[in-house]
């Protein structure tokens, strides 16, 4: 509280991002969030942006409105405010400053965060993913496969997780003798079982092989995980990097597998480019995406430039090789990458999701996220410049594999039980360090933090809301035919997210959604099939036969499926105000509501949430950027459409 | 010539089919005066393969020993290939169908030999004229009026008979004003809003030239239009300079001295060989899998399509904004009027007009909009993307305008009451039917040519209730609203239902519309007003007077 100087500061402009609109209000500083309420009454919009959310606060030169602040979050959120008094710009200026900065983990949000939960609830809701349970289900333990202790004490391998599994014939001084050959000690462990072919998909980090070094127990490691699939010998080991970097890396004592000191492995580079490429590549698509009437030239020669989605087909096409390796030829795999914990982390997981229908449910795809990511030590404190930032180690990687999630998601529309608003609110919540789950960069460290004790699982809080995130042609049926995913990797598979990249910018959203709108008639079919139901068991409690009645009178209404209250799912109920507002904009063009208030306990839904999707500022930009002389006021207005 | 003396062999059997997901067939191959035929045999009854001749728009030889392979390209996009044992009866097939698939006459098209028994040839053809149009359209009578200057096709080659215009004009006027215009297309009525009485006009060019013509009775028609308003736009789909360019053949644009209360705008459209490359150079990269990710950003990005339907629905943005937001009148025009006029008049009349968002009003709007408005079909629509042949006046005008529609239904899913589905079936019409709907160039032309008379109406046999069902959006929800459509180009999107038409992807959106489909249906079925509701209210009819007792019992 000691770093805010100014708590609140009026009459600031809002500037809309792709128009010249704006809006007037209050700007409101508080501990964890800066608030921004519009003055006018009638549709007075909130927006709620975390702290943690902020990625950089710029100042901008003074013009004669006031001074402009621009705040760029990591959700891709942009603001961009004018404060009327120099002064208090600097303040709020150098407050954000300070508190987007934490400087210990006890000053996340995590820590002051209370959902109103007793200390049952929340150690439930950390109860909700188990993952000696998970490999249980994959049929691990086994004649083959074990669970060992040799990390129970982070001895061997500190950013492992204490429970591991390997092949049966992997001894204690294998194992240790293997991890003193790899990159900070990850040596190859069983991360996915595909019981069907017995065949194994491991991990571990890049091998300190340099030119010619060698290591007998790493080797044997390695035979291990090749005998205890019977039914291919061979292995298949996938070297996430590219050739180059990997040649690199030889000079530094590092580098990978011979192939002639491993018998039976067959070597593989993929070629997904680093931390940095991928983070030079996000800011460049960002920028593209941010310009103010972008023509449709600059829009995909913006999109081809910034070799995004080259990178996102790069970690398919490992996946698919991946689940290809293990689902046709029963072969075993394993994945490293450098340190083994962002590419072969992607490319692990993404390619358990093709193979395992499970993990496309929304239970199974927290446990997968918990497994692959969390557990396995993705540094998500560092990737996404938690704490103590240092900017070379934010990488959007978590992100990508997100987006191919989604890719997928619009390839197979019925093979997920979640649609992408649960991706994104995954996303939003792996910055907003509002749950524990994320914190840190290694289960060690989260359990030197107490997280159990002292912050909530991000799980329970999502379960809890899950009939936001359904997807609604999901179908089981589909699940059962088709239990490995194929996907296609042609280049025009692979779209441009525009939800994920400008969710905050509603204008691009359509303006009416089937997702949504398909969830609502089919809570609505399922609430009526229970009214009729209840009706019905109440009738024979008092002896009423419940044969059909003979209607006495006209229904009193009409029975209009309850209409989507929102585009965006994991949007708020719909509030009494809403509802009100709705009822306005039938009969008057509404002005601009941007975000739902987010309640005031913090707890962030999916922004962009309004029953109206408004602002057609995109207009406004194509149109007036043409140098008109401006008779007409070219500006397109209100949408008057309710969804 | 008879048809058939193209067919040197009709039949070969043992020949191989190859197409898209499914698997290679052998059977008999045959060629009609307008089909090609595929049979394996099997089913007797049934064919594997039936398309019209008129739908293939290049075929490619191959020879592979004494046999020979043809590999034929349609111009819905579907590619398939034929194995043919036997040189001669390969190169006999493929040029009957080069003969064939390209025939000039309108007369020897297929709609004149199309007879199915459940349609018959008397009775109405289309499914509104004009005056009925005008009839039907109550806000019109008081300002405007049907004129039937044109009744013979005299004033203007292109226009319909009969055309709406300002009730203070007279046919006198019409005349000369015709004749100020490049082929005779004065300014008519196109939409009149209904919340405001606004219109949309659209014309052709005037014929300013260079020492800047000018023409009173065309000034005239114009101010009646407006009718003491002081205020209309003009958007000119054409560049300023443009615009300007083509004074020095004869054309021009209307001055600002000349036309003092109309305001002008340019908005640069591209047009006729440029867009049809754009066609061409789309499908060539859908159809290569081979590309990078970059190499295929990098030919959409070339092929401008998306370019196309951006700047389209744009100016179609701007169109309704002048006349929903600003309250004003507009006149559309480019060069000719016959293309990106159509284009842009149509498409912000379907964000305008909920009427036209129904199946029904919105073939009405294609009817009123491009076949009587004389939107040269033939002509535009002789090849598509595949065909060698020297490009002459082939233009995708119409195709464009089926992709906009779709980019609006992508972003307003509730709005239309149609599906993607029409938007198919009429990409796949405009190039090769069996109806008479696209045929020919203009009224006049199907007039001389019979087309009413001895063809069937597509439109017409769209709307027969069971034919209509397919083409329903089960999520229609009608709204009086202007559905304006977000132009970003992030917003829009490849238009894969067409463009990647035949690949697998195509197959899960279908098993995923076919899902939501059941869910509206258990829906309907559910909460129709007549069943669940009914039982719903009655039972709790029933119930009301329990409850009142048992709360009085816990009472006691």
């Amino acid at each position: 509280m000691e770093h805010i100087r100014t708590p609140k500061v009026e009459q600031v402009k809002l500037l809309d991002r792709f128009s010249n609109k704006s809006v007037t209000g209050t700007l409101h500083l508080t501990a964890t969030h800066l608030i921004f309420v519009e003055s006018n009454s009638t549709s007075a919009q909130e927006i709620w942006i975390l702290h943690h959310h902020i990625a950089s606060v710029e100042k901008l030169s003074l013009t004669t409105s006031g001074c402009p602040l621009l705040i760029q979050c990591r959700n891709f959120r942009l603001v961009h405010f004018v404060i009327p008094r120099e002064r208090d710009c600097h303040d709020i200026y150098s407050s954000l400053l300070r508190l987007l900065r934490p400087v210990s983990y006890d000053e996340l949000y995590a820590f002051s965060y209370n959902p109103k939960q007793n200390d049952q609830q929340r150690e439930e809701g950390w109860q909700l993913i188990d993952l000696a349970a998970e490999f249980e289900r994959m049929g691990v333990p086994c004649d083959q496969w074990q669970l060992t202790d040799v990390n129970r004490e982070y001895k061997v391998c500190e950013t492992y997780p204490r429970d591991l599994y390997v092949p049966i014939t992997a001894s204690k001084p294998i194992i240790v003798g293997s991890s003193k050959f790899r990159s900070k000690g990850r040596f190859p462990v069983l991360t996915y079982f595909y019981q069907e072919k017995k065949a194994a998909v491991c991990r571990c980090s890049q091998p300190l092989s340099g030119f010619s070094a060698r290591c007998l127990e790493d080797e044997h490691m390695l035979q291990a995980i090749s005998k205890a699939n019977h039914n291919s010998r061979c292995i298949y080991v996938m070297d996430t990097r590219p050739k180059l970097n990997a040649l690199a890396n030889r000079a530094a004592g590092k580098g990978y597998e011979n192939e002639d000191n491993y018998p039976n492995i067959r070597f593989q580079f993929v070629g997904i480019e680093n931390i940095h490429v991928m983070r030079g590549s996000l800011q460049k698509l960002l920028e593209v995406m941010g310009t103010r009437s972008l023509s449709m030239t600059d829009y995909l020669v913006g999109l081809e430039n910034s070799g995004w989605l080259r990178h996102i087909k790069a970690i398919m096409d490992a996946a698919i090789f991946l689940a290809k390796a293990v689902t046709v030829e029963g072969a075993s795999v394993l994945v490293h990458c450098s340190d083994g914990w962002d590419r072969t982390a992607q490319v692990c997981a993404l390619g358990s999701l093709l193979m395992d229908p499970y993990y496309r449910t929304i239970k199974g795809f927290m446990v997968l996220i918990e497994k692959d990511w969390i557990s396995f030590g993705h540094k998500f404190a560092d990737r996404c410049d938690q704490l103590d930032p240092d900017p070379k180690e934010v990488s959007p990687i978590f992100t990508q594999f997100l987006e191919c999630v989604w890719q997928l998601t619009e390839q197979f529309p019925q093979a997920f039980e979640f649609s992408e608003w649960f991706l994104i609110q995954i996303h939003e919540h792996v910055h907003s360090c509002q749950f524990g789950n994320f914190l840190g960069n290694s289960q060690r460290q989260r359990e030197d933090l107490q997280l159990k004790e002292r912050t909530y699982s991000l799980w329970a809080h999502l379960l809890s809301e899950k009939q936001n995130y359904l997807n609604p042609v999901y179908s089981l049926s589909f699940a059962e035919s088709h239990p490995v995913l194929e996907p296609s990797t042609q280049a025009y598979h692979f779209k441009f997210w525009r939800n994920m990249y400008h969710q905050y910018d509603r204008s691009m959203h359509p303006r009416q959604s089937i997702l949504k709108h398909v969830l609502t008639l089919k809570e609505s079919n399922r609430e009526l099939e229970g009214t009729v139901q209840a009706l019905k068991t109440k009738l024979q409690a008092f002896g009423v036969s419940t044969s059909p009645l003979k209607p006495q009178t006209p229904p009193r209404e009409r029975s209009l499926p309850s209409r989507p209250q929102s585009l965006i799912l994991g949007a708020p109920l719909l509030s009494r105000k809403e509802v009100q507002q709705e009822e306005d904009e039938e009969v008057l063009g509404e002005e601009a509501r941007e975000d739902a208030p987010a309640s005031t306990d913090g707890e962030r839904t999916v922004e962009g949430s309004s029953a109206t999707e408004n602002g057609y500022g995109e207009l406004t930009g194509s149109f007036g950027s043409k140098n008109e002389p401006a008779v007409v006021t070219l500006e397109f207005g209100v949408a008057r459409m309710t969804c | 010539m008879e048809l058939s003396e193209h067919i040197k062999t009709a039949n070969v059997e043992d020949v191989t089919l190859r197409r898209p997901f499914h698997p290679a067939l052998r059977g008999t191959l045959c060629v009609t005066s307008h089909h090609l035929l595929f049979s394996d045999g099997k089913d007797e009854a049934s064919w594997q393969l039936l398309i019209l001749l008129k739908n293939i728009d290049a075929i490619e030889k191959r020879a592979v020993g004494s046999s020979g392979t043809i590999t034929i390209k349609c111009k819905d996009l579907l590619v398939l290939q034929l194995e043919i044992p036997g040189m001669e009866e390969c190169l006999n097939i493929a040029s009957s169908i080069e003969a064939l698939s390209s025939l000039e006459s309108v007369t020897e098209m297929y709609p004149f030999f199309y007879r199915p028994s459940h349609l018959t040839l008397s009775g109405p053809w289309g499914l509104s004229s004009m005056e009925q149009y005008y009839k039907q359209t109550e806000r019109l009578w008081d300002r405007w009026r049907i004129s039937t200057v044109n009744s013979d096709y005299s004033v203007c080659l292109s226009y319909p008979s009969a055309v709406i215009v300002p009730r203070e004009v007279d046919d006198d006027m019409l005349i000369r004003s015709a004749r100020f215009r490049q082929g005779g297309r004065f300014p008519v009525l196109s939409y009149c809003h209904h919340r405001n009485g606004m219109v949309i006009m659209r014309s052709s060019q005037p014929l300013t030239g260079a020492n800047k013509k000018s023409c009173k009775e065309d000034e005239l028609l114009l101010r009646a239009v407006i009718d003491g308003s002081k205020l209309g736009y003009i958007i000119d789909l054409r560049s300023a300079q443009q615009a300007q360019q083509a004074r020095m053949t004869g054309g021009g644009f209307e001055s600002k001295s000349c036309y003092s209360d109309w305001k002008r705008f340019h908005r640069h459209h591209e047009r006729g060989k440029v867009v049809q490359e754009s066609l061409i150079k789309l499908v060539e990269a859908c159809s290569d899998p081979s590309h990078s990710v970059d190499r295929w950003l990098s030919k959409l990005e070339n092929s401008k399509w998306l370019s196309h339907v951006h700047s389209a629905l744009c100016t179609a943005g701007l169109v309704v904004e002048c006349v929903e937001r600003d309250g004003h009148s507009v006149l559309v025009h480019g060069s000719e009027g016959t293309d990106n006029t159509l284009l842009v008049s149509s498409l912000a009349q379907l964000i305008l007009d909920p009427a036209s968002r129904t199946v029904t009003g919105f073939l009405c709007l294609l009817e009123r909009e491009w076949i009587q408005a004389g939107h040269p079909f033939q002509q535009r629509c002789a090849h598509s993307a595949y065909s060698h042949a020297r490009l002459k006046q082939e233009c995708p005008s119409f195709l464009l305008l089926l992709d906009c529609v779709w980019q609006v239904w992508r972003q307003f899913p509730l709005a239309l009451e149609f599906s993607e589905a029409l938007l198919l079936r009429l990409a796949q019409e405009v190039y090769a039917s069996n109806y008479g709907t696209f045929l020919c160039n203009s009224e006049q032309e199907r007039c001389a040519a019979g087309v009413k008379e001895n063809t069937h109406c597509l439109f017409q046999s769209l709307l027969r209730p069971d034919i209509e069902e397919q083409y329903l959006n089960p999520l229609y929800e009608p709204t009086d609203l202007v559905i304006w459509p977000s132009v970003h180009p992030q917003s829009l999107q490849l238009w894969t239902g067409l463009f990647l038409r035949w690949t697998e992807y195509a197959q899960n959106m279908e098993e995923a519309r076919e899902e939501v489909w059941s869910i509206v249906k258990e829906h309907r079925e559910q909460a129709g007003p007549d069943r669940t509701n009914n039982m719903l209210s009655t039972h709790c009819d029933t119930l009301t007077p329990f409850e009142n007792l048992m709360d009085e019992l816990t009472i006691l």
